[in-house]
C-alpha cells in the first residue's frame, strides 16, 4: 500500500508581496512547475486569457477565482492552495498585496509555520518588505524566507542580491525573526522556483521548492508545558461505556501522558490523567496537535472552556493586555463592550484602553488615539468577565491568541496576542526559536 | 469503533513529536467537528452517499467516540441517484443508528416551487429544497464535504461560512479566520456552513480511506456499465433524460471520481478496482476531479461562485 505518501508532513506557509512584486506569478510559477497545474485547469486559464486578448496564459488567474477579481485584475482576500512533492504536502495562504494587506497576512501568518515576502530585485528592500517582515515577527512565524524576484531584469548580478539580502537580514533579526533564508529567483523565467537557475552559478543555496520541502517544522517536545483546551465533554452513558467521561480537545502544545499530574484552570485543582483515548483507542500518551480525549482520575466539575495543564501555569486572569491587529472597518474604541473568544472559551471583556497604535513601518508607537482603524496594529488593555487562562503569544502561538468580536452582531473584530509589545515580543525570543537556526 | 486505525506518529527526532500529513487533518478536523457541537444548537451533515461525507461522518464518528455523533443527516435528494448510493446510504444511517432526513428536489416540481431545466439537469435545483430544509429543521450549523481544492471559488471559502436568511455567501463579507478559532455566531435566520475538509485535496480523502480502510459505494470502482457520451464525458443512461436519439449507448469498463446527481456527473475510463489501484490513477491523472466529471461547472468560468452565491454548497 502507498505507505511512502503516508509518511509525508505537512508545512503551512504564507506569501506576502507588494502588488507588482510578482506575487501571483511565483504562486502559479510553484504550482506549475511543480506540476500541481492539471490540463483542465490550465487550459481554462487559456481560455480566459484568450478572452482578455492576452497571447501568453496569465498564471495570475489560477488564483484569482473570484469574479471580481477577474474583472479587476486584483486579489481580494487570502486563498488556500494545496500542492504536493514526494517529500512533503503544502498548504499555501496566498495572501493579497494590495492595502488590505496587514489584515490579510495577519490572517495568512496566523497558521503559516513559514512567511515568503517577495521582493523586487530592482527595487530592493521597500517599506512594504519591512512591514511584511514585521507582521511575520508579530505573529511569530518561526521561519521566513525573502524571495528576490526579477533578478532576471537585474543580469542575475550576484552583489544586488548579496546587498538586498544583508539589509533584510539584519533587519528580520533586529525584530527576532530566528531562521531566515534569502533566494534568488526569477518567477517569470523560472529560477530557482523548483528549477535550479542556470543564470545564477554563483547561488549554492536550495531552491525555493527545495527550501520548502525541507525547512525543519517544529514537533511538540516533552519539555514544553503541556496545555489543553476542554472543547467538549464526551459521556455515553450507555452500554459498555456507561461511566466513561471523557474531555474532548486538542492538544495546544506539548505532550500529555497517563499518570501525568495535572492543573484544570481556572478552578485550580489538581489531579493525574487515567488514560488517553486518541479518536478511538487508549494511546496513553498524547502530544500536540493531536485531537484526544483525556479522562481523568478524579470526577471534578470540568466543562467546554477549561484548560487541562501540566508543568508551570499562571494564575487565570480577568486583566490582559494585548498587542492587536484589528480587522474590519468598524473601529475598535476604549470603552466598547465586546466578547472575547480564547481557546473553547468565549467570555464577555471590556476594551479598558488603546494604549497606542504601532506604525508598523517604522515600529513607532503612536499614543493619543482612542481607536484602533481597519489593518491598524496596536497594543490594548482589557478586562474580562471571568478569569481566562492565558498564555504569553510568544510562548504558545494557540494558548496566547484571541478574537475580538461584536456581540451585536457576531461580527469579528480584532485578532489579538496575549502578552508584550512587538518591541518586548522581540527582545524575549524563547530557546526554541535558537535551536531553529541552522 | 469498527475501525482499527494504526496511528504510528511516534517517531519524531529525540524528543520531539511530528503528525503526518493525514494524522494532522485528521485532528483539525476532529477539532472542527467537535467545536460546532460545542457552539451550535442544531447542527446538521450534509449526506449524500458520496466519498467526501462519508469521510466526514467517519470522523464524526471518531470525533465523539465512545459517544454517539451528536448529529443529525441531511439529504438533497434530486431524484437522480445511483441507486448504489442510496442504498448504502440507507444502510450506514441503520448502522450508525443515525436520524435521515430528504429533501426531494421532484416534490418541489411537482408543486411548482421549481421548474425541471431544458437540460434536465437537476445539480442546480438543489439550492431551493436544500434551503427549504435547513429552515424547516432549524439547523443552525451544516456540515459539507466541500473542499477548496475542488474549484477556485472554493480555494476562497472559509471553514465556518456564515450565510444569511437566503442562505447566500458574499465572499467579500466573510469573516477573517485566524488560528483555529473559528467565530460562530450568527442571528436567529441565519446559518453557518461547516467544511471540516477545506484542507483535504482529493488525494488526502482517498489516502484517509485506504488507511481506514472505508467502505464506499461500488461506482468508486470500476465496474462495467451503460453509458453514453455527451460534453465529453461518460454519462449513464436512465430515466431522467438520457440518452438522446442521437446519443449512442455503449458499455464500457468505467468508474466515478465524484457522485452527484446523474444527468451531469461523469464516468473516467478505468480499470482501477481497488483502492490502491485509485489512488494510483489519481496520483498520475492530468485532470481535476471537477473538471473530469462535472457538467455543470462548465456553465460558465464563474459558475461554482454564482451558485455559491445563491446559497448552493
Amino acid at each position: 500500500m502507498s505507505t511512502t505518501i503516508e509518511t509525508t508532513s505537512l508545512l503551512r506557509f504564507a506569501t506576502a508581496g507588494s502588488v507588482d512584486d510578482g506575487k501571483s506569478t511565483l504562486v502559479g510559477r510553484l504550482l506549475h512547475d511543480s506540476k500541481s497545474v492539471l490540463s483542465d485547469q490550465l487550459e481554462a486559464v487559456e481560455h480566459a486569457s484568450r478572452k482578455r486578448g492576452q497571447d501568453v496564459p496569465d498564471l495570475a488567474l489560477l488564483t484569482d477565482g473570484l469574479r471580481a477579481e477577474r474583472e479587476q485584475g486584483i486579489t481580494i482576500d487570502v486563498a488556500y492552495r494545496y500542492f504536493a512533492t514526494p517529500k512533503r504536502r503544502f498548504i499555501l495562504a496566498d495572501t493579497p498585496g494590495h492595502v488590505q494587506y496587514t489584515r490579510n497576512m495577519v490572517t495568512g501568518a496566523s497558521t503559516a509555520e513559514l512567511a515568503v515576502v517577495l521582493v523586487d530585485a530592482r527595487n530592493g528592500v521597500v517599506e512594504q518588505t519591512r512591514r511584511h517582515a514585521a507582521v511575520a515577527a508579530l505573529l511569530r512565524v518561526p521561519h521566513v524566507v525573502l524571495a528576490v524576484n526579477k533578478m532576471d531584469l537585474t543580469d542575475y548580478a550576484e552583489p544586488v542580491f548579496a546587498a538586498i539580502a544583508a539589509e533584510f537580514t539584519a533587519y528580520a533579526a533586529s525584530l527576532g525573526i530566528g531562521d531566515i533564508t534569502a533566494i534568488p529567483i526569477s518567477a517569470l523565467a523560472g529560477d530557482n522556483v523548483v528549477e535550479p537557475s542556470a543564470h545564477m552559478d554563483w547561488y549554492g543555496g536550495p531552491t525555493l521548492l527545495e527550501h520548502l520541502e525541507t525547512v525543519q517544522v517544529a514537533g511538540a517536545s516533552g519539555d514544553e508545558p503541556a496545555r489543553f483546551p476542554v472543547q467538549y465533554v464526551i459521556r455515553p452513558q450507555s452500554g459498555e461505556f456507561r461511566d466513561y467521561r471523557g474531555y474532548a480537545g486538542q492538544l495546544a502544545s506539548g505532550v500529555l501522558r497517563t499518570g501525568d499530574t495535572v492543573t484544570v484552570l481556572p478552578s485550580g485543582r489538581t489531579t493525574t490523567v487515567a488514560g488517553i483515548d486518541v479518536l478511538g483507542s487508549d494511546t496513553g500518551i498524547a502530544f500536540a496537535p493531536q485531537s484526544v480525549t483525556v479522562r481523568l482520575s478524579e470526577d471534578i466539575d470540568i466543562s467546554r472552556g477549561d484548560l487541562i495543564a501540566s508543568g508551570p501555569v499562571a494564575p487565570a486572569t480577568k486583566d490582559i493586555e494585548a498587542t492587536v491587529c484589528h480587522l474590519h472597518e468598524r473601529p475598535l474604541r476604549a470603552g466598547d463592550k465586546v466578547l472575547l473568544k480564547h481557546t473553547t472559551r468565549t467570555v464577555r471583556a471590556l476594551v479598558k484602553e488603546i494604549s497606542y497604535r504601532i506604525d508598523i513601518d517604522s515600529l513607532e508607537q503612536r499614543t493619543g488615539s482612542q481607536e484602533l482603524n481597519v489593518n491598524d496594529i496596536g497594543h490594548v488593555v482589557l478586562r474580562t468577565a471571568e478569569p481566562l487562562a492565558l498564555d504569553d503569544y510568544t510562548a504558545n502561538r494557540r494558548t496566547g491568541s484571541f478574537l475580538l468580536i461584536d456581540p451585536a452582531d457576531g461580527t469579528t473584530l480584532t485578532a489579538g496576542m496575549a502578552g508584550g509589545t512587538l518591541g518586548t515580543a522581540v527582545a524575549a525570543i524563547p530557546d526554541a526559536f535558537e535551536e531553529d537556526w541552522v | 469503533m469498527t475501525t482499527a486505525t494504526t496511528q504510528a506518529p511516534l517517531t519524531g527526532s529525540g524528543n520531539a513529536f511530528t503528525l503526518s500529513h493525514l494524522d494532522a487533518l485528521e485532528a483539525e478536523s476532529v477539532h472542527i467537528f467537535r467545536e460546532v457541537a460545542g457552539e451550535f444548537e442544531r447542527p446538521v451533515i450534509l449526506f449524500s452517499g458520496g466519498k467526501d461525507s462519508i469521510v466526514m461522518l467517519h470522523l464524526a464518528l471518531k470525533a465523539f467516540w465512545p459517544a454517539q455523533v451528536p448529529f443529525e443527516l441531511l439529504h438533497v435528494d434530486t431524484g437522480h441517484n445511483f441507486p448504489e448510493v442510496i442504498e448504502y446510504r440507507d444502510r450506514t444511517v441503520e448502522k450508525h443508528n443515525l436520524r435521515l432526513h430528504v429533501a426531494h428536489v421532484q416534490d418541489f416540481i411537482d408543486d411548482g416551487r421549481l421548474r425541471e431545466r431544458p437540460d434536465g439537469t437537476r445539480n442546480p435545483l438543489q439550492t431551493v429544497p436544500l434551503l427549504d430544509a435547513i429552515e424547516k429543521g432549524k439547523f443552525d450549523a451544516v456540515f459539507g464535504g466541500g473542499r477548496r481544492d475542488e474549484e477556485k471559488a472554493r480555494a476562497k471559502e472559509r471553514v465556518f461560512s456564515l450565510r444569511d436568511e437566503f442562505g447566500a455567501w458574499d465572499p467579500r463579507r466573510q469573516r477573517p479566520e485566524l488560528w483555529s478559532l473559528y467565530n460562530g455566531k450568527h442571528a436567529v435566520g441565519e446559518h453557518v456552513r461547516v467544511f471540516p475538509l477545506s484542507n483535504w485535496t482529493e488525494l488526502d480523502v482517498w489516502q484517509y480511506i485506504e488507511r481506514e480502510n472505508i467502505e464506499l459505494p461500488q461506482i468508486y470502482y470500476a465496474h462495467e456499465r451503460d453509458v453514453f457520451a455527451r460534453d465529453g464525458m461518460w454519462l449513464t443512461a436512465g430515466e431522467w433524460g438520457g440518452p438522446k436519439e442521437t446519443e449512442t449507448v455503449q458499455r464500457r469498463l468505467i468508474r466515478y471520481r465524484t457522485v452527484g446527481d446523474m444527468s451531469c456527473t461523469g464516468a473516467v475510463d478505468s480499470d482501477a478496482a481497488t483502492i490502491g489501484d485509485v489512488i494510483t490513477e489519481i496520483a498520475a491523472s492530468r485532470l481535476t476531479e471537477r473538471g473530469a466529471t462535472r457538467a455543470d461547472d462548465k456553465m460558465s468560468e464563474a459558475a461554482m461562485e454564482d451558485r455559491k452565491r445563491e446559497g448552493y454548497f
